[in-house]
């Protein structure tokens, strides 16, 4: 592959110190992010989805600790490429070099994500007048066409109201454009839908694909609905107890997963056009964080568990070019074992609709 | 914001004139008559009456009342100061009293505030117990324990500042009273800013605006503070309010020739006129400052004043 890479981790581990002991949220992650492209990010709740992601801002709360890794950020804004170890950055420098202006962020609630006590307009010029110290005449123009671009109506009038008196949808159109306002590099979405209703969750999905195609901005996708991974990945990780257990093209995430946990995901998946089937939920509860982990974290809940999951954790077995899977199923050695049949039956399904309706 | 802020005036101003006529009813009830002296005859009295103008109606009276203390006539004074009228007697004490009370409150906000911020940017830390510390002193001890205590150390054992009130040396004598009064205020804004700080800090909003990349002054002041703010000034009336009371017996500590101090004088010498006009001072000083903290608020946080303004448009 040469695409570009946009940003790169390695070998990321945090934990937080914590009255019950410390939680070892992220173990040892690997991720890469292409320029233009979208990463999903997908696991159950405390997969550690938003840890990562926080670790990219430097935006850990103050118990958290990393423990290990780099994240190392290329930028081609300027025509040639710099690269930026962000985890040597103190929270100060982040925020004065990084933050808002180079990588910006939405986060999953927009009830609370904006400050009730500022005008939405001067929230959205905030940081362009910080930033890049524009004058206060340009900053309104652009946030007004910001909040035109992402679709709210009368923009000027808007300009002056009040968190509370926008709709849900239309704050998480408002945190968008204050994430766009300062052109950044990459955008990360932390479930920016999760707290929507179902027609709303479609329309700012649809948002945020429009302006990747206009700006062709990275973004980095975080949910735990596998439905809207569809629409919008290029590429998946599929995270467990803190730890990328699979990852691949979407393609080979929904049309071949080799992980069970992957398998159980897409099983556990709503299907629109079935409404006779009985919802599939992965067995047992996501593992606890506070246990030291011996052998593989899924074991306890995988059905397919070898006897060496309970002792070793498996290593990352690469399976193609992009596709790679963290379970002992994939060792030479481990007896066959291939994806549920209802599964199959499942994904043929979905493949077959996609060719029907052109091959989205 | 100007219609909510005029009908608050407006409000207050009326609740005034409902405390100014029930403290005349109470005068009006008082036994006896400014005129009992046995020498003069009942023609006289009634000439004098006249002249006074207490032959007329209640209504009228109370009328008369309110006008003449609009125009600062409180009437005069019985036993403490013979005849002297009561606007001299408050000329020199009310600036005192208005002085040290105000430095009270100014103090007990901006360290309070200060001391808040600093645990709740260091929680967790040595400087947090140490202004929780303080603060648990601050609420339990009353403020006459401070006094002592102040005026043992820095005023008889240090000398820095004066023992009592000394009117040449008015700003020096000033600080020990201030602090005394001021103690409780500070510790309790500064427990509410800690609690309300933490609060916000732990926000969706503080992260979003982190993640802005905004300078770490505009985070803590414009968008932390301003938030916090909201709960704290609504402890602010009642707590000015406890620091009048507590006013009475600082000055009388520290020989204060302020309005508190006048206040129990009077009480103790049935001074009417006298114990009415501060009455009605204190209530006055209250309802101002009510109002200040209700216009605050609607300043600090557009979901009332916008709420309060949308309620004027449906009306
Ligand atoms: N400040 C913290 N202190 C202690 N533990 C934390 C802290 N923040 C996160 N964790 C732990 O880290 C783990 C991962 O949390 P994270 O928020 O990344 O989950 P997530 O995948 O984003 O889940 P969700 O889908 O619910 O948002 C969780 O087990 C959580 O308990
Ligand atoms: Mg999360």
């Amino acid at each position: 592959m040469n695409k570009d890479k946009v940003l790169s981790i390695r070998d990321l581990s945090i934990s937080f110190q914590t009255s019950a002991g410390e939680v070892n949220a992220i173990r040892g992650v690997n991720l890469d992010l292409y320029q233009g492209e979208t990463l999903a990010i997908v696991g159950e709740s405390g997969s550690g989805k938003s840890v990562t992601v926080k670790a990219i801002m430097g935006i850990l709360s103050g118990n958290g600790k990393i423990k290990s890794g780099t994240i190392d950020f290329t930028s081609r804004k300027s025509g040639e490429e710099v690269k930026e170890a962000l985890l040597s950055y103190s929270k100060k420098e982040m925020r004065r070099r990084i933050n808002g202006r180079r990588i910006a962020m939405v986060f999953q609630d927009p009830m609370t994500s904006l400050n009730p006590t500022m005008p939405i307009g001067s929230q959205i010029m905030e940081g362009m007048r910080y930033h890049y110290k524009t004058n206060k005449k340009e900053a309104y123009e652009k946030a007004v066409k910001l909040l035109d671009l992402v679709g709210i109506t009368e923009p000027e009038k808007r300009m002056k109201s009040y968190p509370h008196q926008l709709s849900g949808g239309m704050r998480q159109r408002v945190v968008i454009a204050i994430a766009l306002s300062c052109d950044p590099e990459i955008l990360i979405c932390d479930e920016p839908t999760t707290a929507l209703d179902v027609t709303i969750q479609a329309k700012i999905l649809e948002l945020i694909k429009e302006i990747q195609k206009k700006t062709g901005i990275s973004v980095i996708y975080i949910t735990h609905d596998l439905g809207v991974v569809a629409k919008v990945a290029d590429y998946v990780a599929v995270m467990y107890a803190g730890k990328v257990v699979e990852k691949g093209l979407s393609e080979e995430i929904f049309y071949e997963p080799r992980h069970p946990y992957t398998w159980g995901l897409l099983s556990a998946m709503p299907d629109l056009n079935t409404d006779d089937e009985v919802l599939y939920t992965i067995p047992g509860s996501p593992f606890n964080l506070l246990n030291k982990t011996e052998g593989d974290a899924f074991a306890e809940r995988n059905r397919f568990a070898l006897n060496i999951d309970y002792r070793l954790e498996p290593p990352m077995f690469q399976i193609t070019e992009t596709h790679y899977a963290a379970t002992w199923l994939l060792h030479e050695n481990a007896p066959a074992v291939s994806m549920p049949e209802a599964l199959k039956e499942r994904i043929k399904r979905m493949g077959e609709e996609v060719d029907l309706r052109g091959g989205e | 914001m100007k219609r909510y802020i005029v009908k608050r005036i407006c409000i207050s101003a009326a609740t005034l004139l409902v405390i100014l006529l029930i403290l005349f009813l109470m005068l009006e009830l008082m036994p006896g008559s400014p005129f009992n002296d046995e020498k003069l005859t009942q023609s006289q009295v009634a000439l004098l009456n006249a002249k006074y103008g207490l032959d007329k109606p209640v209504f009228i009276r109370f009328l008369n009342y309110v006008k003449n203390m609009l125009s600062g006539d409180f009437g005069v004074s019985y036993t403490i100061s013979k005849n002297t009228s009561i606007t001299t007697l408050l000329s020199t004490r009310l600036p005192i009293s208005i002085r040290i009370g105000g430095q009270a409150v100014l103090m007990g906000t901006v360290v309070g505030l200060i001391l808040g911020l600093i645990a709740a940017l260091n929680h967790n830390t040595i400087l947090d117990t140490l202004t929780t510390v303080i603060s648990v002193l601050g609420v339990s001890l009353p403020s006459y324990v401070f006094a002592l205590g102040l005026s043992y150390t820095l005023g008889y054992q240090f000398k820095w500042f004066p023992l009592l009130y000394q009117q040449q040396e008015a700003v020096k004598s000033s600080v020990l009273p201030t602090i005394s009064l001021a103690m409780f205020t500070v510790a309790t804004v500064a427990r509410f800013t800690r609690t309300e700080m933490l609060e916000v800090l732990g926000s969706d909003y503080m992260l979003l605006a982190e993640s802005k990349g905004l300078p770490g002054w505009r985070l803590i002041l414009i968008h932390g503070l301003r938030n916090a703010l909201i709960p704290i000034v609504t402890v602010l009336a009642p707590l000015v309010v406890s620091l009048m009371t507590g006013s009475l017996v600082v000055e009388k500590i520290f020989s204060i020739p302020g309005i508190g101090s006048l206040l129990v004088t009077a009480i103790q010498s049935n001074d009417y006129n006298v114990i009415v006009t501060l009455a009605f001072i204190y209530s006055a000083m209250y309802i101002g400052i009510m109002l200040a903290v209700d216009i605050l608020y609607g300043l600090i946080d557009p979901r009332i004043r916008l709420a309060k303004e949308d309620d004027y448009e449906q009306s």
